[in-house]
């Protein structure tokens, strides 16, 4: 019964944040919205037995990936979104409509089947568990993510560290010559 | 045993799947639309780990971990994007940024 309410509370508090994520016009507001959210999805994965992924999951999305983003709005300055485009407003139904048949597809997967599927209790989710499957059966993938963290590090350096200009003008190309948009190393 | 069914969780991720979506379709800020694709990749994330409880089975939770890092690889990369087009353009507005869309 606790973890009912327990999941009520953080189901609320998850789709309340994203709601807000999407809607919200000032970016610095929708990224602390996003941390809401994420700290209610680690409440939800901790009542799914999960507590080692509950703990990485605040750590790295909210410690890691929102200062990144709230790093960018700080430099960015990002003025807050005011709806002049006419496309606007085309691209809301289509979003809607979009979300509502997507859903609809989920959700009635997940409403028609495991009504009588409770959470079980298990120590699936412990660190002890994690690691031996993680430094066993997947040794492999472990050491290519660790590839791929390095060269994200790379490329994200590369990309703020060359100077950058535009050749030709960007805008729609006359005919006959094209305008193209380089990215020139100093 | 607990008191909460797996669907629960099953129709949460798929609400944060469709906010998700929206935002992804309808804001026209950079940032946002990259906020909106974490949260799809969270929502995917909450399913394998409900079928990782219910299957009693612990790839699902290696898979989240392997999500998270590409999340992360991801996000490094795409905000550095953001923030070489904002270096030129001085805008995060995506109608301005289209000169490779039909």
């Amino acid at each position: 019964m606790v973890e009912l309410i327990l999941f009520w509370v953080f189901a609320l508090l998850a789709v309340g944040g994203a709601f807000g994520v999407v809607v919200h016009p000032n970016p610095a507001k929708s990224a602390l919205l996003l941390v809401l959210t994420f700290f209610a999805l680690a409440g939800e994965y901790v009542l799914l037995m999960a507590h080692f992924i509950a703990i990485v999951h605040v750590a790295v999305y909210a410690g890691a990936i929102m200062v990144l983003f709230l790093f960018v709005i700080m430099l960015l300055n990002v003025p807050e979104e005011t709806r002049t485009s006419r496309l606007w407003g085309i691209m809301r139904y289509a979003g809607f409509s979009l979300a509502i048949i997507l859903f609809a597809e989920i959700g009635y997967f997940g409403f028609k089947g495991f009504q009588t599927a409770y959470v079980q209790e298990t120590d699936l989710g412990t660190v002890e568990r994690i690691g031996q499957a993680l430094f066993s059966k997947y040794v492999l993938p472990f050491e290519i993510a660790s590839i791929l963290l390095l060269v994200a590090m790379l490329g994200a350096l590369y990309l703020s560290k060359r100077k950058l200009e535009i050749v030709g003008d960007g805008k729609a190309a006359p005919a006959g010559k094209k305008a193209e948009e380089v990215l020139v190393e100093e | 045993m607990q008191a909460v069914p797996i669907n629960h969780f099953l129709i949460l991720a798929a609400i944060l799947f469709g906010l998700g979506v929206v935002g992804v379709v309808s804001r026209r800020n950079a940032i946002i639309i990259f906020m909106s694709i974490e949260l799809m990749l969270n929502a995917v994330n909450l399913t394998f780990i409900s079928f990782s409880n219910y299957l009693n089975d612990i790839e699902g939770q290696i898979f989240v971990f392997m999500v998270m890092v590409v999340a992360a690889a991801e996000v490094a990369v795409g905000l550095a994007i953001i923030v070489a087009i904002f270096r030129l353009r001085e805008t995060v507005h995506v109608d301005d940024i289209k000169l490779l869309k039909w």
